[in-house]
């Protein structure tokens, strides 16, 4: 039983007790920023990075991914509790939760959110430690073609998943790839596009980027729309689901569970999706579909429970091959670099313990969160009403300090307030900066690949087909832009999209 | 008619993307683009440039010939009042110190919502400054100075 010495090795560190106050530090934080409207998880991991960089490398990922957790969790509380979903993927936890807590179920509604998500993360930790080591010794194999094509799988991926306009989410990715180039080419050593300044021959630093598009941006649009806020639930009682609940949220755990592990593996942030199609697939299967917007417990125990498991799974591409499914991956696996260690499949062979420790973790994670949120409830209603004027000078004092403190450089500071503007444009012309982060951070990984696959193929382009894993990449990639460019699933993706609005 | 701008949005996003996208193509004409099988450093960026481009042409196209939603206004006054003490912060760390670069970037931000108050930001502007010292400095030991070279420190 391998899984299970794994797994014993992943406890032992694990539960060591600086790790588990770490992980619980992590999830309390996490939790705490999280709650705050407005904040979803990637500016919430970028604002708390700074707090992990003095820590052991297997402590601060552990941290982070608890950070991750907290954040999402905080997300679905703030989506139930306001109706003023952080992120994308609570946007579907509102639809039910919201009515749920109008009717005085909001305790209700948190505690299935809060099992669903525990379920999930369970089945996920295992699906986890079962996938990764067969999926790592098949990345040991993949060559350079393979790296690239599966990149721009990824990036296909991405724009599928994009709101609104295909063709700008297209342009954003362009111009991600482009960013990323800024910088010296490691090849030759040529500075592109640095206009001779010594600061950006190192590129422009990813938590640069994500603070700037992410948070100052999302500040200002916040400040924008300040005086349409929601009145909230303050009052929250009777947390207990009753045993018609249980039964009813049974099924729609186990089925989004199911959904959210699968999805939230394919590359291009499959997490968001998973919550989608998990409350649709409820909606269909369900008896009473009528009782769906009206605060039906299923609408919050499938999609949470998927949402969970998808942002779980989205660790087993990070950690097997090294390649972000998600921008909150895509953060991860910068945390990794600045702690010397590069991420991909050697990472399991090479340092057991900290794979396997950031896997226990997972689970440590998920347990912690169920026994933190319930009886805490009452702090994170008090985080949710703190007014957002006096709110956002706070992030923004973290967002200063995180980026200045990366560097020690006060010109990142300078970008980041550049990018804070740049992401505000961009949202207001419906721009989304999600896949533009995606591309920045593959952008230098996969032209490198491309290189290496062409100078090795002597020149021949039709390496990327020739090799079988590579083609079946490259063709998925296109079935997948085939398929959204197909009218009757173009229109499909419209109404689910418009579904959320 | 047919000239009119339709899509604002799209309009904006494509003349955005044209414009870097031919700046970039320009930058990039300074690099050796190599070959297929030795690529220099200017192949790859010139590709991406050139499709930025094409997107961007595209886009400007289409907003002539389907319809989109106004983009309302700039919001100035939160954009200015959030990004200018930032950078502003990135000045002051430094020379003058964190309580110095906090004190100004929570007053001025603060400024930028509605319900701006005067009374309620001086507190909030001192407490993160307490805050930051225990956090940052005291806890995670970063190397920054409470107040800088420009107090005599």
């Amino acid at each position: 039983m391998e899984l299970l010495s794994n797994l014993g090795l992943g406890f032992q560190s694990a539960l060591t007790v600086q790790n588990l106050l770490y992980c619980l530090g992590g999830v309390f934080l996490g939790t705490l920023i999280g709650v705050l409207p407005g904040l979803g998880p990637i500016a919430t991991i970028a604002m708390l990075l700074p707090m992990t960089f003095t820590l052991p490398p297997e402590s601060s990922l552990i941290m982070l991914a608890g950070i991750y957790y907290g954040a999402q969790y905080g997300g679905s509380t703030t989506a139930i509790l306001v109706n003023l979903p952080g992120e994308a993927s609570s946007v579907v936890t509102a639809l039910d939760g919201h009515q749920m807590a109008r009717k005085g179920r909001a305790g209700v509604a948190l505690a299935t959110a809060a099992i669903g998500s525990f379920a999930a993360g369970t089945v996920a930790t295992v699906l986890i430690a079962v996938a990764a080591p067969p999926l790592a010794e098949l990345a040991l194999k993949f060559g350079p073609a393979e790296y690239a094509s599966l990149m721009l799988l990824g990036l296909v991926a991405s724009i599928v998943l994009a709101h609104g306009s295909l063709l700008k989410a297209f342009g954003m990715i362009l111009l991600g790839l482009l960013l990323g180039t800024l910088g010296t080419d490691v090849n030759s050593g040529e500075q592109r596009f640095t206009f001779g300044e010594a600061r950006l021959a190192d590129g422009i630093g990813f938590v640069v980027l994500a603070m700037g598009m992410f948070g100052l941006g999302e500040i200002i649009r916040n400040l924008e729309h300040e005086s349409t806020r929601e009145a909230m639930i303050k009052h929250v009682s009777g947390l207990w689901p009753s045993k018609a609940d249980f039964k009813r949220m049974l099924w729609p755990i186990l089925r989004g569970t199911g959904l959210g592990s699968l999805l939230g593996i394919l590359p291009g942030n499959g997490a968001v999706l998973a919550s989608f199609s998990a409350y649709s697939l409820e909606k269909k299967l369900s008896k009473h579909p009528e009782e769906f917007g009206q605060g039906a417990i299923e609408g919050v125990a499938g999609p949470e429970s998927a949402n969970n498991a998808g942002a779980q799974t989205s660790f087993i591409p990070m950690l097997t091959l090294g390649i972000p499914s998600s921008p909150v991956m895509a953060l991860m696996i910068g945390a990794m670099i600045i702690q010397g260690i590069s991420p991909g499949p050697a990472v399991m062979t090479e340092q057991p313990q900290l794979f396997w420790g950031l896997i226990a973790s997972m689970w440590v994670g998920n347990f912690f969160l169920i026994i933190l949120n319930l009886p805490l409830i009452g702090l994170w209603v008090k985080m949710i009403s703190v007014p957002y004027h006096l709110l956002f000078p706070v992030i923004l004092v973290f967002c200063a300090i995180g980026v200045f403190s990366v560097n020690n450089a006060e010109y990142d500071v300078w970008l980041m307030a550049g990018f804070g503007v740049a992401g505000y444009v961009f949202s207001k012309l419906e721009c989304e900066p999600a896949p533009m982060l995606m591309a920045f951070i593959l952008g230098p990984l996969m032209e490198e690949y491309l290189r290496r696959a062409l100078l090795l193929s002597r020149g021949d382009p039709l390496v990327f087909l020739q090799r079988p894993g590579s083609l079946v990449m490259l063709l998925m990639a296109a079935a997948a832009m085939a398929v959204v460019l197909l009218p009757a699933i173009r229109k499909k993706r419209e109404e689910a999209f418009q579904e959320e609005e | 008619m047919a000239s009119t701008i339709r899509n604002t949005k799209d309009f904006f996003s494509g003349l955005l993307f044209t414009a870097i996208g031919s700046a970039a193509l320009v930058l990039a004409r300074d690099y050796e683009m190599g070959t297929l099988l030795r690529m220099g450093p200017g192949y790859y960026p010139s590709v991406l440039a050139g499709g930025l481009l094409l997107v961007g042409l595209i886009c400007l196209v289409r907003s002539f010939r389907t319809d989109g939603t106004p983009i309302g206004r700039l919001a100035w006054k939160p954009m200015l009042l959030v990004v200018l003490p930032i950078a502003c912060f990135g000045i002051l760390i430094r020379d003058a110190g964190l309580v110095p670069a906090i004190v100004l970037l929570v007053m001025v931000s603060a400024y930028a919502s509605e319900r701006f108050s005067f009374k309620a930001t001086v507190p909030l502007a001192l407490g993160m400054c307490v805050f930051s010292w225990l956090i940052f400095i005291k806890g995670l030991g970063l190397p920054m100075q409470l107040l800088g070279p420009w107090f005599g420190f």
